[in-house]
């Protein structure tokens, strides 16, 4: 039999190959992950190595195994602050979409509400929010109120404005299909406005949930008696760097996670959108 | 069936200043009859449609569907734009059922005619797929079952092969004939092309521009079923040279 040879070679062949083109499938993957988390790892020893070789003082730059040992030593108390930071972001979000969905549809449902509206939300946006935030206070009191109003003051202009954008960007042959089949106002808001505006809803919600971060920690620099923002205020004011370098990088992971919490909910409850934004970049 | 008397419509610029995008166009469209409209940019052929779909009024003039003057959109009435504009949300099947969601009547016998208008584009299998993952041609297939849904008396299309190439035009404009042929209706059909509307036509309006205007309405007397085969004959080559004739003498002028 001259052809088995023939099939030995062809079918010893490919298990060879499978495993390389299986390994670089599978890095084609995680790279995605591995790579930004290798760089931080060589950063973080970078860090660690330049902190003992000169031997800067832990109250100007504490190496990253100090900041570990520190938090881990009152992770009781950081777990609570970090809760509380969590509520504030996210209250403030919730008011921010819950405000700016019936505003936006507002401003571009009518010029006259738009003329009206648009200098104020400018206003709002060139007005700093830590200038405000103390008058606020006085306002409504050192408690969770202040704090979300902040969260919010600082989390919806570019949720407004991406809102608004969508609703705008349907092409003008799909509202005229609309009216044709004489469909009323709300038909067309909910049945090709609304929907057709998902993927900038999403944008804008990208970066309200980044900014509603931000806008926590604002509002716990100015009144709050607990909270990452309070914490790191409270660290720094007796010379405790690592513990609020520890809430800085808190802060900073749970920004990326909402981040790509978002990023998900897309994903799962809007696929199209997703990869219309894909597509669009 | 459908009366276009003395109509003219007038925009107003940015400036102010009046811009004339009609100027007393008249016209008699007999039912079931394809008109194709024909004309240089700017001559006011899709004006002239929009003022047919009630989706606009004319300036002066007036527009009867049966004697009866078009006021506000109809739903007797399906268009296809250029661009096949489908809803990027919904499959295919949801998005030739849209108009049933608008106008009402969506039910278990709307979505088996959606499913056999489908079949007749050629679409069958395609019924849950999202327009993105159709080719061009397919999807403005998809928008002509979305304007045929509701079983309109009146087709309005506006340069609806106009984004696709060159074959995959020829190849619709036959499967239009088809369709036509299957589920008549009364067409109004705007091109740029003057091959494809000699081709598809009973009749063929001739606009000028600036201001928008009717040059001439040729009869195309070719049998019907029609081909590309009947390129060559004589009375097709006849037809596109008086048409060319009124939009290239004017360019000229």
């Amino acid at each position: 039999m001259p052809n088995a040879s023939v099939d030995i070679s062809s079918a010893a062949a490919p298990p060879e190959r499978r495993p390389a083109r299986r390994v670089r499938r599978l890095w084609a993957g995680a790279r995605p992950v591995v790579l930004p988390l290798a760089v931080v790892v060589v950063l973080g020893l970078a860090w660690e190595a330049a902190v003992r070789f000169f031997a800067i003082p832990e109250f100007l730059l504490p190496a990253p195994s100090l900041i570990y040992s520190e938090i881990m030593a009152i992770r009781g108390p950081i777990v609570g602050h970090t809760l509380a930071t969590l509520q504030t972001t996210m209250l403030g979000f919730g008011v921010s979409l819950a405000v700016s969905l019936p505003l936006a549809v507002a401003i571009t449902a009518s010029p006259a509400i738009a003329n009206a509206v648009y200098p104020l939300l400018v206003v709002t946006q060139s007005v700093p929010k830590v200038a405000l935030a103390p008058i606020l206070v006085v306002v409504f009191g050192a408690g969770e109120t202040s704090r979300v109003l902040v969260t919010f003051l600082v989390a919806f202009f570019p949720l407004v404005i991406s809102i608004a954008t969508g609703l705008l960007a349907v092409p003008p042959e799909l509202v005229e299909l609309g009216r044709s089949l004489k469909a009323t106002r709300l038909q067309e808001l909910f049945r090709i406005r609304l929907p057709y505006a998902v993927p900038f809803v999403f944008s804008g919600l990208k970066l309200s949930i980044t900014f509603s971060v931000i806008g926590a920690v604002v509002g716990e620099f100015v009144a709050a008696e607990r909270g990452l923002g309070y914490q790191i205020l409270a660290a720094t004011a007796f010379f405790r760097t690592p513990i609020a370098f520890g809430a800085v990088i808190i802060l900073s992971a749970m920004g990326i996670i909402l981040f790509q919490a978002v990023v998900l909910i897309e994903r799962i409850c809007f696929p199209w959108s997703a990869q219309e934004e894909t597509s669009r970049r | 069936m459908i009366e276009v008397a003395g109509v003219a419509k007038t925009f107003e610029a940015q400036d102010g200043s009046a811009v004339p995008a009609l100027a007393d166009a008249s016209l008699a469209i007999a039912r079931d009859e394809f008109v194709a409209i024909v004309g240089p940019s700017g001559c006011g052929k899709s004006t002239l449609l929009r003022l047919v779909a009630g989706l606009m009024r004319p300036t002066r003039g007036a527009i009867r569907i049966d004697g009866e003057e078009v006021t506000e959109p109809r739903a007797d009435i399906g268009i296809v734009f250029q661009a096949p504009t489908l809803l990027p949300w919904a499959t295919v099947l949801s998005n030739v059922l849209f108009p049933l969601r608008i106008l009402g009547g969506l039910d278990d016998a709307a979505e088996a005619r959606a499913g056999a208008l489908l079949a007749l584009a050629g679409l069958a299998g395609f019924e849950r797929k999202m327009p993105r993952e159709l080719s061009g041609g397919m999807q403005q297939r998809a928008a002509i079952c979305r304007a045929l849904v509701h079983d309109p008396r009146i087709l309005l299309m506006d340069e609806p092969f106009g984004a696709l190439d060159a074959l995959t035009r020829e190849e619709m404009s036959l499967e239009l004939l088809r369709i036509w042929t299957e589920r008549p209706k009364t067409i109004l059909f705007v091109t740029h092309s003057v091959p494809e509307a000699v081709l598809l036509a009973d009749r063929v309006v001739v606009m000028s521009a600036r201001p928008g205007r009717i040059a001439d309405i040729v009869p195309v007397a070719l049998p019907r079923p029609r081909s590309f085969d009947q390129e060559s004959s004589a009375e097709f080559q006849a037809c596109a040279q008086r048409i060319r004739g009124h939009i290239f003498r004017r360019r000229a002028a």
